[in-house]
C-alpha cells in the first residue's frame, strides 16, 4: 500500500517537473512571436495577446519574461537587469528561472556579450547593436492612462492619433508648476503616429530609443499587451516648441556635473544614496555593468 | 559596496526561501506535515476557493498549492494558475447541461415549493457562529466516529441524483425570456487563449468572473446590492454538486464521461425589462457558476452578470455595470501581483521623481523671491 502511494507521488512529481523548454508550451510561444511580428509592423501599437500566468508575480516582469522565453533559443546569450543592476533581487530571480527552464543558454552581465537583454526601468548606457534585442518590462502599457481610465476609449484615441488631452496635461503642468512633472514613463511618439509608454525608464533613457540600432520590445503581462520600437525608427518624446524635453539633471549647486564616486564617470544616470558611515550623500552609476567597464578603463589608463 | 541594498540578491532570495520553509515547519517535533487529503477534506471551503480562483480543476494540485503557500489564498490560486500556463489546450468539451448535476445542495428563494423540493445540504447558513470549544482537543477516535455514524444513520438511496431546474418552471409560465438558442450555438470565448478587448462577449465576462478572486467579486457585487446599481436579485436556484464532464472519444468521437467536477451554480431572477421587439415584458436573468463549493462567489457573479448586461444595453451608470471596470479588477492573480510589485526596488524612477520635484521646488523658490522683491 505504502509503496504504491510513493510510486504515485513520484510519478506525480516527475510529471510536474517536466516543463517545456522556456516553461510555456510551444503554442503559447508561437502566439507571442506572432504578436511581436505585428508589433514590429505597426511601431508603437499595443498588440493585445493572451498573456499567460507565470510562476512569478504580475508586476515582476511577467510580460518581459514571456517575450524572452518565446524568443530565446539554445544559441542565445542573455543578460537580465533590474534598475540597471544584474545582481538585484528581481534580476537574479528572473535570470535563474530562465536558466532553469531554458537549459543550454548562456547568460552574461556584459552588454557587449548579450544578444538578448531583458531589463526593468533602464536601457543600458552602452549603445546597443543591430544584432541585439532588448526586452523591457512594462507595468502600464498605455501613455493615455493618465488622462483616460477606459481602455475602450483610449483605443479610439490612439487610432485617431488624438493625444490632445495628454498635451493639455503637459501644458497644465507648466501652468501649475512651471515644469513638466512627468519624471519617468515619458510619453513618446513613435514613427510619427502612436504615442507609447516607454515603461518606467527615466527620461535619461528616452533618447536612446530614437533611431536605435537594436530592436526594442515591450511586454506588459498583466495588461496583456506587446509593443515595439523597431530599429532605426523615429522616437520623439512629447514636447512644445518653447518647452523642450529635458533629461534628468545631475549638476550640483555650482552647476558642476556630478560624477560616479566609484568609476568617476560623468555621463551616466546616477543613483544617489547616503553613506551609512559618513552620512555623506553619494552618487553612483545606476548601470552596474557600465560602471565596471568605466572603472576598468580608468584603472587601465592609470597603469 | 555594503550600502547598495540592491546587491547580493541571490543570497537574499535563498535566505528568504529557507526562512519561509522554517516558518512552515517550526512546530518542530510536535508537528505533523499536512497531507493533501486532509487539506482537501478538512479545509474543504479553502480548497474549493483555490480550485475556483486558480481556474484549474485539479484537486490534488490545489491541495499542494495550499500546503506550499502556507494557506495564503492568493498565492495558492496563483501557483495553480501558473501550472495551468504550461499545459496546451488539446480538446474542448461540449457544453455541459447542469440539469445533469449530481446535486448535494439546492435551494430556491423565489418559491417555497420547487419541483423536486428544497434540499438544504451541507451549509453554514443557519449555524450559530459560536466557538465550538469541544473541537479544542478533538481526539482522533471521536473524529473518525463522526463520519461513520452519519453514514449509518442516513439513508441516501432515497435521494434522487438529479433535480429539475427551477428556471424551467418559470420559463414555462412565460415569466422569463425563452432560451437564446443562437447564443448557445456560438463558440464560447476562451480567456486563457485570447486577451479581453472591449466590448467582450458575455461568455468572456462569465469565464473571467468564474475564476475571479472571491473577495474582489463580492466587493463589486455588494456595491450593486447596496445601491450603486439596482438589479433586485432573487435567487431562483442555487445548486451545488458534481457535474459529469464529457469529452469526445479520441477514436470514435462519441462523447464519453471523463470525470466529475464539483461546481456551484446560481441563477438569479432580476427586475423585469421591456421586450425590445414589443413583446410582453419578462424578468431578466443573471448567471453565476464556478468550480468548487463557493456560494458567495456564485451569487456575486450572477448579480454582476445581470448588472453588466444591463450596463451593456443601457450604458453603465455604476462601476458594477461597467464591463471594463468589473472584469479588469476582479482577478486575484493580476491584482495581488501588481500590489506586491510595489515592494520591489523603484530606485531609478524615484531618482527621476526627485529630479522633477527639486526642479519644481527651485522654480517655486525663484518665483517667491522675485515676488517678494516686487513687493518691497
Amino acid at each position: 500500500m505504502s509503496s504504491e502511494v510513493n510510486t504515485t507521488a513520484t510519478q506525480f512529481r516527475q510529471a510536474s517537473a517536466e516543463y517545456n523548454f522556456g516553461f510555456l508550451d510551444e503554442y503559447a510561444k508561437k502566439e507571442v512571436r506572432r504578436s511581436v511580428l505585428k508589433a514590429i509592423a505597426i511601431p508603437g501599437y499595443q498588440v493585445p495577446y493572451s498573456s499567460r500566468e507565470m510562476p512569478m508575480g504580475r508586476g515582476f516582469g511577467t510580460g518581459g519574461l514571456q517575450l524572452t522565453l518565446s524568443l530565446i533559443g539554445k544559441q542565445d546569450t542573455l543578460k537580465v537587469i533590474d534598475q540597471g543592476s544584474d545582481d538585484s533581487v528581481n534580476a537574479v530571480n528572473l535570470r535563474s528561472f530562465i536558466e532553469m527552464t531554458c537549459p543550454g543558454i548562456d547568460t552574461t552581465t556584459k552588454v557587449s556579450e548579450a544578444n538578448l537583454i531583458q531589463s526593468r526601468h533602464r536601457i543600458p548606457e552602452q549603445s546597443l547593436r543591430e544584432d541585439q534585442v532588448i526586452v523591457l518590462q512594462v507595468p502600464y502599457p498605455d501613455a493615455l492612462v493618465v488622462v483616460e481610465p477606459s481602455e475602450d476609449k483610449r483605443k479610439i484615441m490612439h487610432g485617431e492619433a488624438d493625444y490632445s488631452r495628454l498635451l493639455v496635461k503637459l501644458y497644465e503642468d507648466i501652468v501649475k508648476f512651471n515644469e513638466i512633472t512627468i519624471s519617468h514613463r515619458y510619453p513618446t511618439r513613435i514613427n510619427g503616429h502612436y504615442v507609447l509608454d516607454p515603461s518606467p525608464i527615466p527620461r535619461w533613457d528616452v533618447p536612446k530609443m530614437n533611431d536605435s540600432k537594436a530592436l526594442i520590445l515591450f511586454g506588459a503581462g498583466r495588461e496583456k499587451k506587446i509593443y515595439a520600437v523597431p530599429p532605426y525608427t523615429l522616437a520623439e518624446p512629447l514636447e512644445f516648441d518653447d518647452v523642450p524635453f529635458r533629461v534628468e539633471n545631475f549638476n550640483d549647486e555650482n552647476g558642476q556635473r556630478r560624477v560616479c564616486h566609484r568609476c568617476g564617470c560623468d555621463h551616466s544616470f546616477l543613483d544617489e544614496f547616503v553613506d551609512a558611515r559618513s552620512g555623506e550623500k553619494l552618487y553612483q552609476c545606476s548601470d552596474s555593468d557600465y560602471c565596471d567597464e568605466q572603472l576598468k578603463l580608468k584603472n587601465g589608463g592609470e597603469r | 559596496m555594503g550600502y547598495v541594498a540592491i546587491k547580493g540578491g541571490g543570497q537574499a532570495i535563498s535566505g528568504a526561501e529557507k526562512l519561509l520553509e522554517f516558518i512552515r515547519t517550526r512546530q518542530g517535533e510536535s508537528g505533523e506535515p499536512l497531507d493533501l487529503d486532509t487539506i482537501e477534506n478538512q479545509l474543504y471551503f479553502l480548497h474549493s476557493r483555490i480550485i475556483s480562483e486558480g481556474g484549474l480543476f485539479h484537486p490534488k494540485l490545489a491541495s499542494l498549492a495550499i500546503k506550499q503557500s502556507l494557506g495564503d489564498t492568493l498565492e495558492a490560486a496563483f501557483a495553480l494558475r501558473a501550472y495551468r500556463s504550461t499545459k496546451p489546450r488539446l480538446v474542448e468539451s461540449p457544453v455541459i447541461d447542469t440539469s445533469n448535476m449530481r446535486v448535494i445542495r439546492r435551494i430556491s428563494a423565489s418559491f417555497k415549493d420547487i419541483p423536486g423540493g428544497q434540499m438544504l445540504g451541507a451549509s453554514t447558513d443557519y449555524a450559530l457562529r459560536l466557538m465550538r470549544t469541544e473541537l479544542l482537543d478533538e481526539s482522533p477516535e471521536t473524529f473518525k466516529a463522526v463520519a461513520s455514524k452519519w453514514l449509518d444513520e442516513n439513508r441516501h438511496d432515497e435521494i434522487p441524483d438529479t433535480f429539475p431546474k427551477v428556471l424551467d418552471a418559470l420559463r414555462e409560465e412565460g415569466l422569463l425570456p425563452p432560451v437564446d438558442e443562437a447564443a448557445a450555438e456560438k463558440t464560447p470565448f476562451d480567456i486563457t487563449r485570447e486577451p479581453l478587448i472591449f466590448p467582450v462577449p458575455r461568455s468572456a465576462a462569465l469565464s473571467t468572473m468564474a475564476r475571479a478572486e472571491t473577495g474582489s467579486i463580492l466587493a463589486i457585487a455588494y456595491s450593486n446590492m447596496r445601491g450603486y446599481g439596482d438589479i433586485h436579485p432573487t435567487v431562483a436556484e442555487l445548486r451545488v454538486g458534481y457535474l459529469p464532464v464529457m469529452l469526445p472519444h479520441p477514436i470514435t468521437g462519441e462523447p464519453i464521461e471523463v470525470g466529475e467536477i464539483l461546481m456551484t451554480e446560481c441563477e438569479v431572477v432580476a427586475m423585469y425589462e421591456d421586450d425590445e421587439e414589443g413583446g410582453k415584458p419578462t424578468f431578466s436573468l443573471g448567471y453565476g457558476a464556478c468550480f468548487g463549493h463557493n456560494e458567495v462567489k456564485a451569487i456575486s457573479m450572477s448579480v454582476l452578470d445581470r448588472a453588466l448586461q444591463s450596463g451593456i444595453k443601457n450604458g453603465p451608470t455604476n462601476p458594477s455595470e461597467d464591463p471594463e471596470f468589473v472584469l479588469l479588477h476582479i482577478d486575484g492573480i493580476d491584482s495581488m501581483g501588481f500590489c506586491t510589485h510595489y515592494k520591489m526596488p523603484h530606485y531609478v524612477t524615484f531618482q527621476s521623481d526627485m529630479d522633477r520635484l527639486r526642479n519644481t521646488q527651485d522654480k517655486h523658490q525663484e518665483q517667491d523671491t522675485q515676488g517678494g522683491s516686487e513687493n518691497v
